[in-house]
């Protein structure tokens, strides 16, 4: 009896893994399929009886993209613009978090339901005088035009005051009887006692920045600042007779966040889960 | 808006006009700190409400003025007042009730298939396993990828250059993303694997938060799978669906590098989402008034989609407590 229960079980286990493995099998196979056939030359890419496994890997093809495609300029671009992001965001979130959490002024209510309000307004509806509003400040096609829209989010503000009001007040004011100010006890206890809300900030903003398509999009006119997402367009456009540069193109820029996956997981988790309500 | 003692605390006496008593030593230097915490408050809110005036609310506003003003049919003209009646032309138009459509469609194949796919990964993985963190991992391995990227690769990959479809037999004339019957489900079939990733982390966290002794429970009662699924994690799980159906929706209403990098809204318009119509009004035909209307019609729609989420969060919150 007893031995006939462990092999069902046995047999349960391998089901389920089976189970698991052909599921990741179809979540993965896009990216796979991508990845082998940026190693691909074109008329190999056109047969009917498609490679699987790329025999003959043709590097080059990354190589090309990344130089020619201008991939390699592109990331840069990406990485910039995408450091500004988070930073501004962290900066302006933490800030604003503080505040609403911590202190007491006039209108803040009112103040606060400002920000939430911000929360309605997908940046979709603000393009037509946003781009009027950069081309007149003199940042369209610039690093600051692509990044100061983004520098500051009602949800980043949102997320942090929370964290903040977890914080205990005994300890702040355990804090002023040691004669540290607001400004003190915000970098050296508050910040750091709410670590993982930032985490969770800085990646979700590092995943929706180097994603943005729409904004970099309108406010670049050339390669100079263009990002990765725009740059796909690009080469898309330009190697029409070179498919394989396009899946090269793709996969270089999954590498980053394939990074930032596989290292800040738990963080980006948090992030999304509590982002997604900004939809 | 969650209740709050900071926001909702009935103020200090001594901070009521009736509360200045002049016979308290204290009470200047008192309001000279309280002074100071505001200038502080301020100083801090200050960046964000800045960038919020400048790139949010100044240009939200400025589609209401926008959108009266009509661009005139040749250029060198100058354009026309014409009041409320831009409103009514755009949004009776064909093209804007084919958008609209178009949009909700789009939604509709998407936000369901999405949800139920992620649902469904987020249920196998739920179980305590040996590596069972690397299967989770790859099943939330899209969302390192971006929509620009997912649409890159599913579009090349339906190119009838691509030998793999063909290969399967997939092979159908005209070619995809041409085809007026096919191009909006294509669109579809990569936006639902881009977001296949968040919709299982959303899915996994609900499901965290279905008791585990609830299960035991109904199955010491004799509750099969379908059962135990039908009657107590679904209930539980109903409030992260209605969360994941809603901004799904909301995100939906946003579509756009994809439509962009794929079928730039073609063919006959058969994928010419709200977004991408704002867009190219915009782009091509350089007519912001006009995309200022379809702008506000876009603002609308997420502002009756989030006060309805808003709405039901609230209830949700009552239950809980």
């Amino acid at each position: 009896m007893s031995t006939r229960k462990t092999r069902r079980q046995v047999w349960g286990l391998v089901g389920r893994y089976t189970l698991l493995a052909v599921l990741s099998i179809v979540v993965l196979f896009p990216i796979y399929i991508t990845v082998v056939n940026a190693l691909l030359t074109g008329d190999q890419l056109g047969s009917r009886t498609p490679t699987l496994f790329p025999l003959h890997p043709v590097w080059e093809n990354f190589s090309k993209a990344w130089s020619d495609g201008h991939f390699g300029h592109y990331m840069v671009n990406s990485f910039v613009v995408t450091l500004l992001i988070v930073t501004g965001q962290l900066i302006t979130a933490v800030f604003a978090g503080y505040a609403f959490a911590f202190l007491e002024f006039p209108f803040k209510r009112t103040l606060f339901v400002v920000f939430l309000a911000t929360l309605m307004v997908p940046f979709e509806v603000t393009i037509i005088q946003n781009l009027t509003t950069v081309t007149d400040l003199g940042i369209y096609n610039s690093y600051a035009g692509l990044a100061i829209p983004f520098m500051a989010t009602g949800f980043g503000a949102f997320l942090m005051r929370q964290a903040f009001l977890g914080v205990p007040r005994d300890l702040q004011d355990a804090a002023s009887l040691d004669g540290y100010g607001h400004w003190r006890f915000m970098t050296r206890v508050a910040v750091p006692l709410v670590r993982p809300s930032v985490a969770a900030l800085g990646v979700f903003a590092f995943l929706s920045a180097w994603n943005q398509y729409l904004w970099p999009l309108l406010v670049t006119k050339d390669d100079q600042f263009r990002t990765v997402q725009v740059g796909l367009k690009q080469l898309a456009g330009s190697t029409i007779g070179d498919i394989p540069l396009r899946f090269a193109g793709a996969a270089i820029a999954v590498v980053p966040l394939a990074i930032l996956l596989i290292v800040f997981q738990k963080q980006l988790v948090r992030g999304l889960t509590a982002g997604a309500v900004k939809g | 808006m969650t209740p709050d003692g900071d926001l909702t605390k009935v103020a200090d006496p001594a901070d009521t006009p009736f509360g200045i008593v002049v016979d308290k030593p204290q009470e200047f230097p008192r309001s000279r700190r309280k002074l100071k915490e505001a200038g502080l408050a301020y100083f801090l809110l200050l960046p964000a409400l800045l960038i919020f005036a400048v790139f949010i609310f100044y240009p939200f506003l400025k589609n209401f003025q926008l959108a009266t003003q009509q661009v005139p049919p040749f250029p060198g003209l100058p354009t026309k007042n014409v009041g409320l009646d831009q409103f009514g032309d755009v949004l009776g138009s064909k093209d804007f009730l084919n958008s609209l459509w178009t949009t909700v469609l789009f939604a509709l194949i998407t936000v369901p298939i999405g949800l139920i796919l992620g649902l469904a990964l987020a249920m196998v993985a739920h179980q305590k396993l040996k590596g069972i963190a690397i299967f989770r991992t790859i099943f939330s391995s899209t969302v390192a990828t971006s929509i620009a990227v997912a649409a890159v690769i599913f579009g090349t990959l339906m190119n009838p250059q691509v030998g793999l479809l063909p290969w399967l037999g997939i092979n159908p004339q005209p070619p995809f993303l041409e085809n007026p019957g096919l191009a909006l489900p294509a669109v579809a079939v990569a936006t639902i694997w881009q977001s296949l990733g968040l919709s299982f982390i959303l899915m996994s966290s609900g499901l965290q938060s279905v008791p585990d002794d609830l299960l035991e429970a109904a199955e010491v009662d004799g509750a099969g799978a379908w059962s135990k699924f039908r009657n107590v994690t679904l209930p539980l799980l109903s409030p992260t669906v209605f969360f994941a159906i809603v901004v799904g929706t909301i995100f939906a209403f946003q579509t756009f590098g994809q439509i962009d990098l794929l079928t730039q809204g073609g063919p006959i318009k058969k994928t010419n989402v709200l977004t991408y119509y704002i867009y190219s009004t915009l782009r091509e035909s350089r007519d912001p008034g006009k995309a200022a209307v379809l702008a506000i019609a876009l603002f609308v729609i997420t502002m009756l989609l989030t006060l309805f989420q808003l709405r039901f969060l609230e209830r949700r919150v009552h239950y809980a407590r």
